[in-house]
């Protein structure tokens, strides 16, 4: 890691001006992401702002929602009673994702802005539009087993690796967050983006700009919820395909399907045509199938993770297909 | 502001008086120009005071870039705490923090200024072992052995976190810790055995 100096925030204002300020600055809570690309040198910064001494740890229930203070770690979200028993989905992306030690160091909000495994972007040396605006993408051309197959351009198809993010997704969170010009919340729609002509921006923030919290509406008592995470071995791993689903029936027929996916797409991924044609109808294996079918039919696959078109649908049959038997 | 020195600003926290930030840096530079613009310090470096197994460490001049893997075996001397990855992917450096694993590479040692940690030194009692490092030792739970004070580490708290109902959960639980021996099958009999000890 090259030099930097550092700065323990007291206040979350002055966390924020002193970020701000210089154009090299970055925040810093759990640590983890920001200490390898240092490490890696895909990112550089002059200063350091230590965040986890102010009181953003909270994690609190009211009127249906759930708010989630941006320090809280991502093993004691996983593990709070209310996550556990509204939000099984999330308790599940979160138990999904890193190891026991890293979940006990990253943030919610640093888990956010987790930047792609994309070997090329972690690499040093090869040409990528993440690291190095304008050099290109290696992976357009490379081995792409980890990359996406929706949400891609010609200057990069790296995937959004966060667990959390696509189970929030599927929960329409929002996010809050302080900047310089004050307080704002931004919808889980809107944080990430995909990469068009510019992949180095990955989110909604500005340059200093702080989260807060998360916020979780609470679904209905009796909506089904579930992640699945497929991947390459048991556990400790990266998503090739994941499900994060939220289910309302009433009897066997679909009232309401909220579906995010990772590992396939550049940002979480939401597709209002899968949820539409599941919507209203019964849930059978021939509607699941029909789904998945648009789920991919915009799909740009490459050699190494075509795979993933029929493994998304499967994933999906699998996610949905326990539910087939209608509500209680 | 200026009659504050820094490292008492440091470690005073979240304290009113310390409602403004100061940049990090080295307490001759700090007594050389106590009213320095807040800007970025070239090499910022500060003498840490880390807490560690019961000890106080006094570790003077250590850069802000250094990490708590880095500063536990380099300045405090502790060397059982080993680097393997240094990518948060081995586990080899695992110790306690407030009580807690993590991975000591993926933190910074001026961020645990004020934590305790405990690292695999401060297990053992005198000449008498912890459960945990008796157990390795009994199943014969390594062979190269440098990933053994992260797996010990790690073990340690996940007996304490209660994840030891199965050899399945034993398993996941200590996903964290890779062993290129591949001496699994004993550390989850190990961790099966210590957990039965230390719940006596």
């Amino acid at each position: 890691m090259r030099d930097f100096a550092y700065a323990r925030a007291s206040r979350a204002t002055e966390a924020v001006q002193q970020v701000a300020r210089s154009a090299d600055a970055a925040f810093v809570a759990g640590g983890t992401d920001l200490l390898n690309l240092m490490k890696d040198g895909a990112e550089d910064h002059d200063l350091v702002v230590d965040i986890n001494h102010l009181p953003l740890t909270g994690i609190e229930e009211s009127e249906g929602r759930l708010r989630i203070g941006a320090l809280a770690r991502m093993a004691d979200v996983a593990l709070h009673p209310v996550v556990r028993r509204r939000l099984p989905v999330l308790s599940q992306a979160l138990l999904a994702g890193a190891s026991p030690q890293v979940r006990h160091m990253a943030s919610i909000g640093g888990n956010l802005l987790q930047r792609t495994r994309c070997w090329y972007f972690r690499g040093e040396g090869f040409a990528c539009n993440k690291r190095e605006p304008g050099t290109g993408c290696a992976a357009l051309e490379g081995r792409s087993r980890w990359h996406a197959v929706l949400g891609g351009s010609d200057h990069c198809i790296a995937v959004h690796p966060s667990d959390l993010a696509v189970a929030l997704r599927a929960l329409d969170a929002t996010v809050h967050t302080l900047g310089p010009r004050g307080a704002r919340t931004i919808a889980m729609a809107e944080f990430h983006r995909e990469p068009g002509h510019t992949p180095h921006l990955e989110n909604a923030l500005r340059h200093g700009e702080l989260i807060t919290a998360v916020e979780v509406p609470l679904p209905a008592p009796g909506a089904r919820q579930r992640y699945l995470k497929l991947r390459d071995r048991a556990t400790f791993e990266f998503a090739v395909v994941s499900v994060a689903v939220v289910l309302r029936m009433s009897g066997r027929t679909v009232e309401e399907a909220r579906l995010a996916f990772g590992g396939i797409a550049t940002r979480p991924w939401r597709s209002p045509e899968v949820e539409t044609a599941l919507e209203g109808r019964p849930l059978t294996e021939r509607n699941i199938a029909a789904a998945g079918r648009l789920l991919v039919q915009d799909a740009q696959p490459r050699e190494d993770n075509e795979f993933k078109i029929e493994l998304a649908q499967r994933a999906l049959q699998d996610v949905l297909g326990r539910y087939t038997g209608g509500s209680r | 502001m200026a009659q504050h020195r820094r490292r008492d600003v440091l470690k005073s926290g979240g304290v009113a008086a310390a409602a403004v930030m100061v940049p990090f840096a080295g307490t001759e530079q700090a007594a050389a120009a106590p009213d320095a613009p807040q800007a970025a310090q070239p090499r910022a470096v500060a003498d840490l005071t880390l807490s560690v197994n019961g000890t106080r460490h006094r570790l003077p001049g250590v850069e802000a870039r250094v990490t708590l893997l880095d500063a536990l075996r380099e300045q405090a001397g502790l060397t059982g705490t080993k680097k393997g990855c240094d990518r948060g992917e081995c586990g080899a450096c695992t110790v306690l923090v407030d009580g807690r694993r993590v991975k000591s590479c993926l933190t910074l040692a001026v961020m645990q200024e004020g934590r305790s940690i405990t690292t695999i030194e401060g297990l053992a009692r005198n000449e008498e072992l912890h459960p945990v490092q008796e157990a390795f030792v009994r199943r014969d739970a390594l062979q190269c052995g440098i990933c053994t004070p992260g797996q010990i580490m790690s073990a340690v708290a996940c007996i304490e976190e209660g994840h030891t109902g199965s050899e399945d959960e034993i398993r996941e639980w200590m996903s964290g810790n890779l062993c290129r021996c591949s001496c699994y099958p004993n550390i989850v009999d190990a961790v099966a055995d210590a957990a039965k000890v230390m719940r006596r």
